[in-house]
């Protein structure tokens, strides 16, 4: 029985297993998900995830939310097949916990410091409301000491976590693909070494998949 | 920073009351892991050194050092002894595949939900009445109510499984520790615990364990 992943590719949590699955040529069936109408706070959506957000991912029996618990999930269950992510085929454990270290850095550093930026800039006003330009400044100087930190690791390694692409890179994709779509794209384009990561990373074929899928359709 | 005094053993760098460190500690002590904590005073700021930020370059405690191997952000550090010495100890990861999505699951969810309203309400009723920084009502009000959400959802959660991955302890719980001590012990919040009867019992379960009263001695 194939993968049901709940979730709509728009989202950059959904983006992010979405990635994942690409990577590991997964069988899946994406359940058509409707925001719009509340289907999140359904009781029958509730039962599958209590905190009424997406994705969630069912496998048989099995029934997981938040998506970086799901694509850890994906990568243990899959580790014969596609890009070895997160190290294990390898067995090197200190290479696994580097990208659990990058997986957390981007967890507690990256997503947060561009949440309330792209979330004044992109959402805020699909709820009839104006950009919080305070809420955008702020943001921008917490997340650019963040850049900082990034641009100095990546002119000593390739990747994050080293001289491989892993799930810490890949976990960056879908939030980095609304920053590139934004106002702010020079936060990476002016950081020489963020720049060549970004273009290495969302050039993967995976990941244009992923690009693919995030682009509304045309009307 | 002082010199090592034992190479061989594990080397958590940070104070021993941060709150980061001690998740780091208390699974250290489930696992059976020799460690050295090599203080820092993080109220003067050494955290901000140059010779700290290069081990870890957002210069925030706690970071390990193993030997040559360097280690920072508390989870990430969790998640690496607890699969390094998966046969010593408490198991703290789960045992089949399904029981790590689990553990993992609600890693996240503390991670994502519960941390940044209880980080919140730490960080301002506190930490800055004792820096001489101003307290945020407006944030204190807000991250309390998110924080009842999510506690409404471990409630029920908890009515249903002995802790929160299933029926056994995991890092999962364990990630709870440290902050949620403060929260019921030096900030006058512990009604948020207590007026739950599941995460009320559940709380009194994680924190009668000998690793977590050991933590609370160092």
């Amino acid at each position: 029985m194939a993968l049901k992943l709940y979730g709509i590719p728009m989202s950059t949590c959904t983006a992010r297993v979405l990635a994942c699955i690409y990577e590991k040529n997964i069988q899946f069936q994406l359940v058509p998900f409707n925001l719009a109408v509340g289907e999140h706070k359904q009781p029958s959506f509730v039962a599958k995830n209590p905190f009424g957000v997406i994705p969630v991912l069912e496998d048989e029996d099995l029934t997981l939310f938040e998506s970086r618990a799901i694509t850890a999930y994906l990568l243990k269950k899959y580790k014969e097949q596609g890009e070895d992510l997160l190290r294990l085929k390898e067995g090197n454990l200190k290479e696994e916990a580097m990208v659990g270290l990058w997986t957390e850095v981007e967890s507690q550093q990256y997503s947060p410091a561009t949440t309330p930026i792209l979330y004044e800039y992109f959402f805020a006003p699909r709820r009839g409301k104006i950009p919080d330009q305070k809420v955008i400044e702020d943001g921008i100087v917490k997340f650019q000491k963040v850049l900082d930190v990034y641009e100095s690791r990546l002119s000593q390694s390739k990747y994050l976590a080293g001289d491989f692409y892993s799930l810490a890179d890949l976990h960056h994709l879908s939030f980095t693909l609304y920053l590139m779509r934004s106002p702010w794209v020079s936060l990476i384009s002016s950081r020489p070494h963020v720049k060549a990561w970004w273009e290495c990373i969302s050039s993967r074929p995976a990941s244009l998949k992923v690009v693919q899928a995030m682009t509304p359709a045309e009307k | 920073m002082e010199a090592s005094k034992n190479t061989m053993v594990v080397k958590v760098i940070g104070p021993p009351y941060a709150s980061c460190s001690r998740r780091v500690l208390a699974c250290l002590i489930e696992k059976e892991v020799e460690f050295e904590i090599i203080p820092i005073d993080i109220l003067k700021g050494e955290q901000k050194s140059p010779e700290f930020l290069k081990l870890q370059p957002f210069g925030v405690v706690p970071v390990i050092q193993d030997g040559d191997y360097t280690l920072y952000e508390s989870r990430a550090i969790m998640r690496y002894y607890s699969e390094k010495y998966k046969s010593q100890g408490t198991d703290l990861l789960g045992k089949t595949l399904e029981e790590k999505g689990l553990v993992e699951q609600w890693l996240e969810t503390e991670g994502q939900n519960y941390h940044p309203p209880i980080y919140n309400l730490i960080l301002h009723l506190l930490f800055h009445p004792k820096l001489g920084f101003p307290v945020d009502d407006k944030i204190v009000k807000e991250s309390e109510e998110k924080l009842e959400k999510v506690l409404d959802i471990y409630e029920e959660r908890l009515s249903k499984s002995k802790y929160l991955a299933g029926e056994f302890f995991s890092l999962a719980d364990l990630s709870h520790l440290p902050f949620t001590h403060y929260l019921v012990h030096d900030i006058g919040r512990a009604y948020l615990i207590r007026n739950r009867k599941h995460v009320s019992a559940w709380w009194d379960d994680i924190t009668s364990r000998e690793s977590w009263k050991k933590v609370l001695q160092l």
